[in-house]
């Protein structure tokens, strides 16, 4: 009796040890290179670098200036070394700070953009061919350092939406752009955002009018192909007095041996009673299962809710990347005004991510709310990281916190690192934390029911981050659920 | 400009002097721990990692006297000393500043297998344990816990041998007297051998009158097998008082080891928790409440490592700052890769009473290990307005029922002291606190602030 | 009954943030008599306990209530208990780390200081104590425990009138006291209001149901509806409550 509850352990046992071997080792299905020609500068940065990006994108003198700035204050810097991750320093002299697709003169229509470029969206899942695509979603597909196709635009100017690669709203919007870029992440705010600030290449551009609610999502999906290069888009959305958006963005690289640079800036302004949702599925190249090679991803992220009652959220679903730096961060300026968070983080193999947010009250009534999900497998290290920040003239506001991590096999490592500031006697903060491998009850429970332990860790592991998953607009739900099926691949069913 | 270089420039021209009144076995760890602040530089200052709020460098740059002569002090304090936890204990001993100063009726009601003496006489009676207890439990690289170290010529030395269990609890005061600027360098190490069992109660006042004065104290306690060691602490110091305290302890298999730290009045006080479990099948319990008003900043970091299996932990840290005090609290959990079966849970509440009141919290985990359960909550807020309604609803008036329900935050802090006498006196010192009585000891002929 | 009031609410309005919840309540109550209000959900009725309790959750925006001469409104809460208002809470509130003595002790402490009173000795407090408890079976263990923490439905509601008991009010208003008590609870609690009950003192009934009714026996039964008084009657109008419903006081109200 004993004997046959020893064996039944034992499979059990190596069944959960293959289990993670699996979840350890699923495959990475965007890791194909695109075949064309590709210019790119030679490697290193200094400031004829930075005159020749801007040259070549034929910017204006004030932008040059902006980057220069930026450039400058960059050099007197050095990288931040705070975060839970074992990071190797970067040499940021053996980039390549911009790399295009060769086109002719901009694509004017879609016949023009080259096919290779039209097949490896496709390949991505991608359409850029509008009959092709998803009703209800605008795309904007950033190939390395450029855009290569912005869908929906004329559908969407009859609104007064602009949404269109940052180059071209440098070109035909430069009041707004000057407005609004930089006054939400500052060239000064940190070492990567400085860098970004002076070689950034492209990314896109919303503007929505007063009183408009975008009637599609918007999308912009960022792609590595070249070797040798870093990306550092820029992302700029302003919704104006109550409007709305939602926003999805997306990404994917080649696998590589080497470590690749992803640094980019997102800036959010949200002006009265306007609503902003941002999505991001992220699934950059992780690296292979001994951890060589993967995108670094830096990034910042950060939105302003300088409007009364205008409310931003953030939701991620993180799966890839060698290294994750990110805080998707909300500045509550306006009374009433709510931020949220919504994450979900999986590592696995040699993956290290240090997430999270902050959530900065300013103003009266102001709300906000962090579900964090960490999921730890192989020998990652998963790191939630957050600020909430309650400042004396925020009376009455509220934050509530929630992170969960779930440990997936006994070498991967999970940790909570939150940071409150109180600074206001009618401010209630709550922050709840645990950490806790997937329970051996549940499983039981579901074995019992004749559910395989493969198929109980996905359904289980599902239902974890569920609450994360469900703030995903509907398509893009589907694509994260698949990206978690294939990241924790053997255990969901 | 740090201000660890005075202490370092202090010591290199007077080492001669503090190493003739010390003991062997502190002399020994002296060129290690200069070595190691030498490393590191400076002390930590505000906004460095783990010290957001408090600037440990800015605690120990006024310009003040270090009794490195071993000056003879004023005896009297000593004798005029009485308790202000009654019917406690008659195991008191006192350290005035930073000199140990053993009642008669210490001297006199020890058990055999219980030694409580200055370092210097353990030197003599018992120098084996002084060599290898000293400065071993203490964890590096730490400015703090190096430069006391640096600098220490003396202490007090809490010895249990081998399954010895004491009932009574050993009470340990240390009082600030001084006509100008002093800095004490405190040090106390608790050793309790296997199967042994002792409480302890540690209360720093400050005397009226004194100057400005900084307290440096390292306590290590070493909690062998199966051993139970209790650890309760109470500052009723002043405005003028600041506090560096470094709390460092190992736990071995089978053992348990309790500890509560109250902050009832105080100037400035950091308080670093650090507790290593070394052994399986551990108990551990980490409370501590922050009573803060006008200007008080008080800041507890505890740091609690499981690096053994089967550990169990729970950590409850509570505060309640008026006016214009300032309060952080840092407490990180980590479970060690390898360390199966931890079980460790923190939490942290907070009310904050007016709006000069600062409160910054930062709960940490760092687990390693897929077969654990923990959790942290933290939370920072006002008194329930519902329970205070149905409260006026009975009669009670508002002020007086704010009172009862910040008395009543703090019951579950009290309750986790196992002595009963003790715990009973802690409420009363709590209640009389919000009161807004100076919780001082009346009882106690030593006129503390 | 008499010709003295001991309560006249005039007109009363109040809103809770911005929205109007009563719009001008009348309402006479005199010693010796009581009242049951009862209304379907949503009409006002805990909003009015509330309100003459003195719930800082709720603003008036109008009216005036005269409580025996004293103008209520102006009072605090605990100047309210202390005049005799007594408040038998819905949902009796749970008050961790403050045990049932400590917090009778300071409720009826507070009170004879009101009154310019010497505060009650600990021997006289514990005999009214286990006077007290005898009324509605309370149990001794509870009195040690915390205010309302983890007692039963039944529990917090016995422990409401014990309270009351204990603080002896003119008028008291029983806000849904027999939610959530199975028909023994109910019987020991309305048993004890009975007990309590004088020609000097009255008491309001709140209730969704006639159920209450059976036990505490109401000499006037009003209607709230959407935030005002829309019917009053003898205890007849409850059993016609419970026969039709409210949908026939809505349809009239429309």
């Amino acid at each position: 009796m004993n004997q046959d509850n020893d064996k039944i352990r034992n499979s059990a046992e190596t069944d959960e040890a293959a289990l993670i071997n699996e979840v350890t080792e699923g495959d990475y299905k965007y890791g194909f290179v695109t075949d064309i020609d590709t210019e790119i500068i030679p490697v290193g940065l200094n400031e004829d670098v930075v005159r020749l990006i801007s040259k070549k994108k034929g910017e204006p003198e004030w932008m040059l200036d902006f980057r220069l700035k930026a450039f400058r204050y960059w050099q007197t810097l050095t990288p931040p070394k705070w975060a839970h991750l074992n990071m190797p320093d970067i040499d940021f002299q053996a980039i390549s700070y911009y790399a295009a697709p060769v086109k002719k003169e901009g694509p004017k229509s879609l016949d023009e953009v080259d096919p290779e470029l039209i097949k490896t969206f496709d390949k991505l899942g991608i359409p850029l061919q509008e009959q092709k695509q998803l009703t209800g979603m605008a795309v904007d597909a950033v190939m390395d350092s450029v855009s290569v196709k912005t869908t929906h635009k004329e559908a969407l100017a009859e609104k007064g939406i602009i949404f269109c690669s940052i180059s071209e709203a440098v070109r035909d919007y430069p009041d707004l752009v000057k407005k609004y870029l930089g006054s939400v992440v500052s060239y000064k705010d940190n070492f990567y955002a400085a860098l970004n600030s002076a070689v950034f290449s492209d990314g896109s551009f919303v503007y929505i009018p007063k009183g408009v609610r975008c009637p599609m999502e918007l999308s912009t999906y960022f792609r590595i192909n070249a070797s040798g290069t870093g990306q550092f888009e820029r992302t700029l959305i302003v919704a104006d007095d109550d409007s709305y958006v939602s926003y999805l963005e997306g990404c994917t690289a080649p696998m590589r041996d080497e470590n690749q640079l992803h640094a980019a800036i997102v800036e959010i302004v949200v002006e009265d009673r306007a609503e902003v949702k941002y999505s991001t599925v992220q699934n950059w190249y992780a690296g292979d299962k001994d951890g060589r090679g993967g995108i670094y991803n830096l990034v910042t992220k950060r939105g302003l809710c300088r409007g009364d009652y205008s409310k931003l959220s953030w939701t991620q679903v993180e799966t890839g990347s060698a290294i994750t730096w990110k805080y998707p961060s909300c500045v509550l300026a306006g009374r009433g005004a709510t931020g949220e968070f919504y994450s979900v983080a999986v590592t696995r193999n040699h993956q290290q991510a240090d997430t999270g947010t902050k959530m900065i009250h300013l103003a009266p009534d102001t709300r906000s709310t962090i579900v964090s999900k960490g999921i730890s497998a192989g020998f990652s290290e998963n790191s939630y990281r957050g600020l909430v920040k309650i400042t004396p003239a925020a009376d009455g506001a509220r934050n509530y916190t929630q992170c969960d991590s779930l440990l997936l096999g006994s070498n991967c490592g999970a940790h909570t690192f939150p940071y409150v500031d109180v600074m206001n006697p009618t401010a209630v903060v709550e922050h709840e934390a645990t950490t806790s491998k997937i329970s051996e009850d549940q499983i039981f429970y579901c074995n019992q029911r004749g559910i395989s332990t493969e198929e109980a860790v996905g359904l289980i592991v599902n239902g974890y981050a569920k609450e994360v998953m469900n703030k995903l607009p509907m398509e893009f739900a589907v694509e994260a659920q698949r990206l978690l099926a294939i990241t924790l691949e053997g255990s969901v069913g | 400009m740090n201000d660890l270089d005075q202490y370092i420039d202090l010591f290199s021209a007077n080492r001669s002097t503090v190493e003739e009144h010390s003991p062997a076995a502190l002399n020994a760890l002296r060129d290690h721990a200069l070595a190691t602040l030498q490393q590191l530089g400076r002390l930590p200052e505000k906004g460095d990692e783990g010290y957001e709020k408090t600037s440990v460098n800015d605690m120990f740059a006024p310009d003040y006297g270090v009794n490195i002569n071993r000056m003879p002090l004023p005896v009297d304090v000593a004798a005029s000393f009485r308790c202000g936890v009654p019917n406690l204990s008659t195991l008191l001993g006192v350290v005035v500043n930073d000199r140990f100063v053993p009642t008669a009726t210490l001297k006199g009601n020890l058990p055999e297998g219980v030694t409580v003496c200055s370092f210097s006489e353990a030197a003599e009676k018992m120098p084996d344990i002084l060599q290898r207890y000293y400065g071993k439990v203490m964890n590096t690289p730490n400015a703090h816990c190096a430069l006391n170290t640096l600098l220490a010529q003396d202490g007090v030395l809490i010895h249990l041998a081998e399954g010895v269990r004491l009932d009574k609890a050993i009470q340990i005061v240390d009082i600030f007297k001084s006509s100008f600027p002093l800095m004490a360098v405190r040090r106390m190490l608790v050793v309790a051998e296997a199967g042994a069992k002792v409480a302890v109660l540690k209360c720093d006042h400050t005397q009226a009158g004194s100057e400005k004065c900084l307290a440096s104290e390292v306590v290590e306690i070493h909690v062998g097998r199966n051993a139970e060691v209790e650890w309760y602490d109470i500052e009723e110091s002043d405005a003028s008082t600041s506090r560096m305290h470094n709390l460092c302890v190992c736990q071995q298999e089978g053992s348990q080891f309790t500890a509560c730290a109250s902050t009832l009045t105080n100037g400035t006080t950091r308080n670093e928790f650090d507790v290593k479990i070394e052994g399986d099948h551990t108990h551990t319990r980490l409370s501590g409440m922050a009573i803060g008003s006008d200007t008080q900043h008080i800041d507890n970091a505890s740091n609690l490592r499981h690096l053994a299996c089967h550990g169990h932990s729970d950590q409850l840290f509570k505060y309640v700052l008026d006016d214009n005090a300032t309060a952080a609290f840092g407490g990180s959990i980590e479970v060690a890769h390898g360390a199966r079966f931890v079980e460790a849970f923190q939490t942290n509440r907070n009310i904050l009473a007016s709006r000069g009141a600062r409160m910054h919290t930062k709960p940490q985990l760092l687990i390693y290990n897929d077969d654990v359960k923990c959790s942290h909550g933290a939370t920072t807020g006002q008194l329930d307005a519902k329970a205070l309604f149905y409260m006026q609803t009975r009669g009670i008036p508002a002020a007086e029922a704010r009172r009862m329900l910040m008395q009543a935050f703090m019951v579950d802090v009290v309750d986790t002291i196992a002595l009963e006498p003790l715990r009973d006196r802690l409420r009363h010192l709590v209640d009389r606190r919000f009161a807004g009585e100076r919780a001082g000891c009346r009882e106690c002929g030593s006129d503390c602030r | 009954m008499s010709d003295e009031i001991l309560l006249k609410v005039t007109d009363l309005r109040a809103k809770v943030e911005d929205k109007e919840i009563l719009k001008g309540i009348n309402l006479t109550v005199r010693p010796g008599e009581v009242h049951a209000i009862m209304g379907p959900n949503g009409s006002g009725k805990s909003t009015l306990s509330s309100v003459l309790a003195g719930n800082p959750a709720f603003t008036v925006t109008g009216g005036s209530v005269d409580f025996h001469g004293i103008d209520l409104l102006s009072l605090s809460p605990e100047d309210r208990s202390h005049e005799g208002l007594f408040l038998s809470f819905q949902y009796p509130v749970e008050i961790p780390g403050v045990s049932m003595v400590n917090f009778m002790r300071a409720a009826v402490n507070a009170k004879r200081e009101y009154f310019h009173e010497a505060p009650l000795s600990a021997g006289d407090f514990l005999k009214l104590m286990r006077q007290k408890r005898a009324i509605v079976e309370l149990d001794n263990k509870l009195a040690s425990r915390s205010v309302n923490e983890g007692f039963s439905g039944g529990e917090k509601k016995r422990n409401e009138i014990f309270q009351m008991a204990v603080l002896e009010p003119r008028l008291s208003i029983l806000d849904e006291t027999d939610s959530g008590l199975d028909i023994d609870a109910l019987r020991v609690v309305a048993g004890g209001v009975n007990q309590l009950k004088t020609s000097r003192n009255a008491t309001i009934v709140i209730t969704h149901y006639q159920r209450l009714l059976d036990y505490i026996k109401p000499d006037f039964v009003h209607v709230l509806y959407k935030g005002r008084i829309v019917r009053t009657g003898g205890p007849e109008l409850a059993l016609e409550l419970e026969e039709k419903g409210y949908d026939w006081i809505k349809e009239e109200n429309l």
